[in-house]
């Protein structure tokens, strides 16, 4: 490739705010159909998000979320998420995200009826990105 | 002429009610301003929704998907965000209006209200209130959006109602305020606008999906409503109260044209007694002599 530049813009957007836009060489998510690795010049492509953990790389710079929903639009120069829900691991508070994380497994195990299970998995996962950003 | 004491007593009463309108008048345009900031930090995420769905439904075209088609049912959930307290000039009314003049059929209707005046009016007119969430317009969350969002298109889902509108006051300027009414559900694929942005269209043309399409518009729509939602809720808010501060504005005017007026007559009136006591000394005196 006759283009050294490596980098690509990565734009994500909240409904509240413009949480991140900067040149970035690397980003790595969740999607619903499995972890996903972004680079330069990927094929357009969009795709829905699945909770799990954001990874930034910006040279050997490396930042991470919690990214729990949305959907991302790939183009070959640039990359938006639209978070619906996004994170840094400094906003989290680790001992709610441990006692939903106990909750959504006490849920899982009962089965009691009329518990919505689908909720309680993607309550599960998105308490698990939550504690696992943190560390 | 009135009396110079009742002229006094309404100028006092009309000095202090433009006290109360000058003071809604400040509190309003410093919650103006917090709101406009957020319908502004709002905008971005909404634009990049609407170019994704649109990319999404233009590609999508022949789609044949439940999100795409109306309803089996005559039913119409609208949902009215109008403010909780009043004096806004014709902020609500405006809302009401268009639900009123809508041409919809009274029956057909079911209204979510956000906000307390639209209820009101609507009840009064005779509407079913299916849902009342009044509380949230004070202030929007996006988790508020999405909890409404998934009632709707929860009973869309389920057929009991057929089509989904939302009817709230769009904010162009802090000047100009729109009534609009949208249509959430079932979704029109948007006219394909001209020139947007510079963006190279044959990096939308060749998009993929992942999953695959009907799949994304599964996913994508739901958000794509709550979206729109939000918007509407943080534009509403903001609207409101630039609308409250317009009026406001005009009632703290009128109040000083009145003040102005009546200090007038006042001093007329005080220059007219003075100067009667004075006739009747001076025709005293020359009784008198």
């Amino acid at each position: 490739m006759a283009d050294d530049n490596r980098n690509f813009l990565l734009k994500i957007i909240t409904p509240d705010r413009v949480f991140f836009e900067e040149e970035v060489s690397m980003v790595e998510f969740n999607t619903v159909e499995g972890e996903v690795g972004i680079y330069k010049n990927h094929i357009p492509m969009t795709m829905i998000v699945a909770p799990g953990i954001l990874t930034i790389t910006q040279g050997t710079e490396v930042k991470e979320a919690a990214l729990h929903a949305g959907f991302t639009e790939v183009l070959p120069d640039q990359v938006t998420i639209l978070a619906e829900i996004i994170e840094w691991p400094s906003e989290i508070d680790l001992s709610r995200a441990e006692e939903a994380k106990a909750r959504a497994e006490e849920r899982l195990k009962e089965r009691a009826p009329g518990t919505d299970l689908n909720r309680a998995e993607l309550a599960l996962k998105r308490a698990v990105a939550r504690i696992e950003s943190v560390r | 002429m009135a009396s110079m004491r009742d002229i006094k007593r309404r100028k006092g009463s009309i000095q202090s009610t433009q006290q109360i309108t000058k003071a809604m008048k400040l509190v309003s345009t410093v919650k103006l301003q917090r709101a406009k900031q957020r319908a502004e930090q709002s905008k971005p995420y909404f634009n990049c929704m609407y170019e994704t769905v649109t990319s999404v439904l233009a590609k999508a075209g022949g789609l044949n998907h439940p999100y795409l088609k109306a309803g089996a049912s005559d039913r119409k959930a609208v949902i009215v965000i109008t403010s909780n307290r009043g004096l806004a000039g014709g902020y609500n009314s405006n809302v009401v209006k268009l639900i009123t003049r809508g041409g919809f059929s009274k029956q057909d209707l079911e209204i979510y209200a956000i906000g307390k005046k639209g209820r009101d009016a609507l009840q009064r007119y005779g509407y079913t209130i299916r849902e009342e969430n009044s509380d949230i317009i004070e202030e929007p969350s996006y988790v508020d959006a999405m909890v409404i969002s998934r009632k709707l298109l929860d009973s869309f889902a389920a057929g009991e109602i057929g089509e989904i509108y939302l009817a709230y006051t769009g904010f162009k300027n802090t000047v100009v305020h729109e009534p609009k009414l949208l249509k959430l559900l079932p979704v029109e694929a948007p006219q394909a606008e001209d020139g947007d942005g510079g963006r190279d269209k044959t990096d939308r043309a060749m998009m993929n999906f992942e999953p695959e399409d009907d799949e994304a518009l599964d996913m994508i729509i739901p958000k794509y409503v709550t979206s729109l939602i939000y918007g509407a809720l943080v534009e509403a808010c903001a609207s409101e109260n630039g609308a409250r501060m317009q009026a406001m504005d005009s009632a703290t005017s009128n109040a000083e044209e009145m003040i102005d007026h009546l200090s007038l007559m006042y001093n007329r009136a005080r220059q007219g007694s003075i100067t009667q006591e004075l006739t009747e000394i001076i025709a005293g005196a020359n009784a008198i002599s």
